[in-house]
């Protein structure tokens, strides 16, 4: 299968248009029904697939950084009587199972990152249902903040993947369902197995969207709810991004700061991450340094590097991850950050690099941090140690981490607490110096502090980091990634991690069995000609 | 209120249809004076009123103020022991219940096949004012009571065996208005204006005609009150489809005979309607109906006809494999370059077109018909069917632009050529401006030709409505 690239731009969309009549911006899903990411189907009735997702989410990042004035995203459709009808079923039957996790997780990161950008950036999402929305075509909306729909007697909300598909909605439906707007649960549980759903007025009195308007209202009604929300009348300058252009190898794709680096071991990748310069500094207008600004340099390469390895690579079980540069220029860079964060366009790259390292987070990968001579983890680049699953630390004079403010609270995972908060949960004593401390750390403290897990000798390191990579990459894939999803989120349950542990427990069970999948599951006889034939068995 | 319901579901004795109805029945008669007839709730009308299924009970006149018709609900009487003869459960006995199992898509079945009764008497609510004459006055009212009292067939099954979401869609069926913006009914052909009588006849030989399909195909269902229901409404659509086809012929017949006067043949001088006209209203009116059908690859048909709930047209006598999971319906259809290449539909999944098939059928018939008018006439002009392809909304060449004679086109072709096969505004203001009534006893119009006999063994010249 062709690579998938992650990187596009308003003027290669095909499926969405983005209108920017600041401070409302309006993005309307017009989805080409024969351009799909992958020929064999067609995404008809606003159906998407992994192309129409990139899109969206390249628009949700290019607002924040681009148009910080825009206070309102409305979404809806260009077509007549029909907002989206979700995930396209044709799509997902002809596609791997790996590949089909794998879209759920992105489509899922892209609408956790539509309410980051409604809680944290002043960017208000706001969903117009012109027309009905089925399926995944409803927990878009359901990621907004509020939804409205139109009332032609015709239009519903509805979640019929149960009883069409014989599987759960897989973008975080049924969660925000209860969780986020508080339906009755058993209310939900009537919507959730009624396949045509729910119109009008019930829609709204059962919470299902926030108001109703008959069609000759509804555009009006939405830009004046519009109207009100966007309040602020703020006006920072964007700034544009631009393309990040590695360079590319059968072995290697080589960013501005960070390079992934393929085998030459079996299933294994590297990600060597660069620090910054001597002279890095942030101006008075942070802003001023555009798309070249460091640390949004990194995160965005990252961000690719993550994704890549996800849909590109299946077979990479194991990524190590090495830092090279100085301790002192990280903590430099992130005082400065931290001295900043008020200011806009540092707060969007602090909540970009969140972003990033929760996508780290879920993504089914091992990840070894490897804090050898030359490395600079401090501070923002320690946290990429803290997400890993194991920190092998060389225990030499002169290696050594450090923490800075992003550790502490600045960059929180899914469950709401900071990296080093969850690991330390039942160390408390231990968190509460470490909140405080400036020192640096020698590998023999760090393995004390809980920032790294081994404090491995020189004379041992080469063996000892071949013998840990060779026994993971031995191990089963599956059984990893059920191991990884549960211990790297101790601590409370959010929204977020109920979507995600929801996500890899239930729905993949459901993908693989035969009730779905097998030769008269639903997922397979949809469309066709008869009806499912279920295992009757609860388990 | 329920004596004076015809009926035979044993009504004075069903509390919860009596519950249901006290509710709907005050709205219904809300809504038929709003959207009913205009102007003509009190005259006297001499309709035919079905008070009971045998064969003098279905069809007995009178004179009746519509507002006072006594609209009821009757099933044709069980037959003993049927069974399911069709689809996976062939085989096993009828369902007098819903299985909770096809509820959705019965309701879907019913609630769209309910829409379109009312909906028919919304977009024909002001021909009154405009009638060639009482006999056809009648005949319009007529259709309009049947189709009100369809209504309430439909409504009974929603109220009988759907609960309270059926007694909500009910409701709905009488709050949905034909051709309004906001809230419109559920198929096109619906929403479309009905602007005078050529659009009325049009409408009645094609539209109700592919009510009769779909009547047909509900009577097969496995679901025993809808297959009963159905097939008592077809009794009276005979009725509609007859108004249509002989409405048409009416006019071909006179817009032959004012050729004739005319030395260049040119009918308007005389105040007919011209034959290229009816074909254009054919055209547009025949297309609309097909895409009543739905679409010819369907996943929906497929279900359906799976799981019993709609069969095909005459399904026992013109079938003989009722699994229909074999073989193939091969269809020509565009592709992404526009050519046409000939694809293999599962058979299941091209009930819609199957159904569609019988129609077109039954359809030529009665061009044949109106075009012996015009052969007998010495006339050579002969009307025709435009292709399936045609002007299509829904369905798989609904995304290319075709000739009436079914060769693929571009769209500024299209629309450059369109005003010489659909109706342009002129056509519309001219046959409007024919429409004057005639409401004297025995008198008709100058653009259409009597009937060749009355209603009811009555003369042509009784009085069908009393003003
Ligand atoms: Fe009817
Ligand atoms: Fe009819």
């Amino acid at each position: 299968m062709e690579a998938i690239r992650f990187e596009t731009d308003p003027c290669n969309y095909k499926h969405w248009v983005l209108e920017v009549e600041s401070p409302i911006a309006t993005l309307w899903l017009d989805v080409k029904e024969e351009a799909g990411l992958r020929p064999g189907y067609l995404l008809k009735m606003n159906s998407y697939d992994l192309g129409v997702d990139i899109e969206l989410a390249d628009a949700v990042q290019r607002l924040r950084f681009e148009h910080p004035e825009v206070e309102v995203v409305i979404i809806s459709s260009k077509r007549d009587g029909i907002f989206s009808a979700g995930a396209n079923i044709f799509m997902l039957g002809s596609s791997s199972h790996e590949f089909k996790v794998n879209f759920c997780k992105f489509t899922n990161e892209t609408r956790l990152a539509i309410e980051d950008a409604t809680d944290h950036s002043g960017q208000v999402y706001i969903a117009a249902l012109n027309g009905t929305a089925s399926g995944g075509g409803y927990e878009l909306p359901l990621a907004c903040k509020e939804i409205y729909l139109v009332d032609d007697r015709r239009s519903a909300v509805s979640l019929p993947e149960v009883p069409y598909l014989g599987v759960l909605p897989g973008t975080g439906g049924l969660t925000r369902l209860v969780d986020k707007r508080k339906v009755r649960r058993d209310r939900a549980d009537i919507f959730v197995t009624l396949a045509e759903g729910i119109k009008g007025n019930r829609a709204a009195e059962w919470g299902l969207v926030d108001a109703v308007f008959p069609p000759s209202r509804f555009a009006d009604s939405v830009m004046e709810r519009a109207r009100k929300l966007a309040v602020e009348h703020r006006n920072p300058t964007g700034i544009r991004l631009d393309y990040l252009n590695p360079t590319e190898t059968d072995t290697e794709i080589r960013y501005r700061y960070v390079r992934l680096k393929l085998g030459p071991e079996a299933r294994l990748a590297r990600l060597i991450i660069e620090g910054p310069p001597d002279d890095f500094v942030i101006e008075k207008d942070p802003a001023a340094a555009g798309a070249d600004f460091l640390p949004l340099r990194v995160f965005r390469e990252l961000d690719d590097a993550l994704l890549r390895l996800r849909f590109n690579y299946p077979e990479i079980g194991l990524v190590l991850i090495q830092t090279r540069g100085k301790l002192s220029n990280v903590l430099k860079m992130d005082a400065q950050l931290s001295a900043h964060k008020q200011d806009w366009f540092v707060r969007e790259v602090l909540l970009l690099a969140k972003r990033v390292l929760k996508r780290m987070d879920v993504s089914a990968k091992s990840f070894f941090a490897l804090i050898d001579e030359g490395s600079c983890f401090a501070g923002s680049y320690l946290e990429l140690a803290l997400a890993a699953d194991r920190t092998y630390m060389l225990d030499k004079p002169g290696v050594e981490v450090a923490l800075s403010d992003l550790n502490r609270g600045l960059l929180p995972m899914g469950n709401g607490l900071s990296r080093l908060a969850t690991k330390l949960l039942g160390e408390p004593r231990l968190l509460a110096e470490l909140m405080n401390s400036s020192e640096t750390f020698d590998a023999g403290q760090a393995e004390a502090a809980g920032l790294a897990t081994v404090a491995v000798d020189e004379l041992d390191w080469d063996d000892e980091i071949r013998l840990a990579v060779e026994e993971r990459t031995s191990l089963s894939p599956d059984a990893l990634t059920g191991l990884e999803a549960s211990l790297r989120f101790a601590g409370p349950e959010t929204l977020e991690t109920k979507i995600f542990g929801r996500l890899s427990a239930w729905q993949n069970w459901i993908f693989q069995r035969p009730n779905a999948v097998g030769e008269h599951g639903a997922l397979v006889m949809y469309g066709k000609a008869s009806r499912p034939r279920f295992d009757w068995r609860r388990t | 209120m329920f004596e004076k319901i015809p009926n035979n579901v044993n009504l004075s004795e069903n509390k919860r249809l009596q519950r249901a109805l006290e509710q709907w029945q005050p709205n219904f008669i809300r809504w038929w004076m709003e959207m009913g007839p205009e102007g003509f709730q009190q005259d006297e009308v001499y309709l035919r009123t079905a008070i009971s299924v045998d064969s003098n009970g279905w069809a007995q006149f009178d004179y009746v103020k519509m507002p006072d018709y006594r609209w009821g609900i009757f099933l044709v009487p069980a037959e003993p022991d049927r069974k399911i003869h069709f689809g996976d459960h062939i085989g096993e006995p009828v369902w007098n219940d819903v299985p909770g199992e096809f509820r959705k898509e019965l309701r879907r079945i019913i609630v769209t096949q309910g829409d379109t009764e009312p909906a028919s008497v919304e977009q024909q609510r002001l021909l009154g004012h405009t009638t060639p004459s009482l006999y056809d006055l009648r005949n319009l009212f007529q259709v309009n009571v049947e189709e009100g009292r369809h209504l309430w067939a439909m409504v009974y099954l929603l109220h009988q065996f759907f609960g309270r979401d059926g007694r909500e869609e009910a409701e709905d069926l009488l709050t949905r208005r034909s051709g309004h913006k906001d809230t419109p009914r559920i198929l096109e052909a619906f929403n479309k204006p009905v602007r005078d009588w050529l659009a009325f006849f049009a409408f009645t030989m094609f539209t109700d005609r592919d009510g009769k399909y779909q009547l047909a195909a509900l009577a097969e269902s496995a679901f025993d009150p809808l297959a009963r229901s159905t097939k008592f409404m077809l009794t009276e659509e005979a009725h509609h489809l007859f108004v249509g086809e002989t409405g048409i012929a009416r006019i071909v017949k006179r817009t032959a005979e004012l050729m004739k006067l005319s030395p260049n043949e040119d009918v308007t001088e005389l105040g007919g309607i011209p034959l290229d006209i009816i074909q254009k209203y054919i055209n547009e009116w025949f297309s609309a109906s097909l895409d009543l059908f739905g679409s010819e690859d369907s996943s929906n048909a497929a279900t359906f006809f799976g799981a019993g709930l709609k069969g095909r047209y005459r399904e026992a006598e013109r079938y003989s494999d009722h699994l229909a999971l074999e073989g193939s319906y091969k269809l020509e259809v565009p592709d992404e370059n526009g050519h046409l290449v000939e694809r293999s539909i599962p058979l299941r999944r091209a009930m819609n077109i199957q159904l569609q098939d019988a129609y077109i059928e039954d359809c030529e018939r009665a061009l044949r018909r109106w075009n012996e008018i015009l052969e007998k006439a010495g006339l050579s002009y002969r009307l025709k069917l435009p292709s399936q392809r045609f002007n299509r909304r829904i369905g798989v060449f609904s995304s290319h632009y075709f000739t009436p004679e079914g060769k693929i086109i571009s769209e500024s072709e299209f629309k450059s050529r369109s005003n010489q096969w659909l109706p342009t505004q002129e056509d519309y203001a001219y046959v409007s401006s024919l429409m004057t009534p005639v409401y004297e006893r025995g008198k008709i119009a100058n653009w259409i030709a009597p009937p060749t006999r009355g209603i009811n063994q009555k003369p042509i010249d009784f009085e069908y409505v009393r003003r």
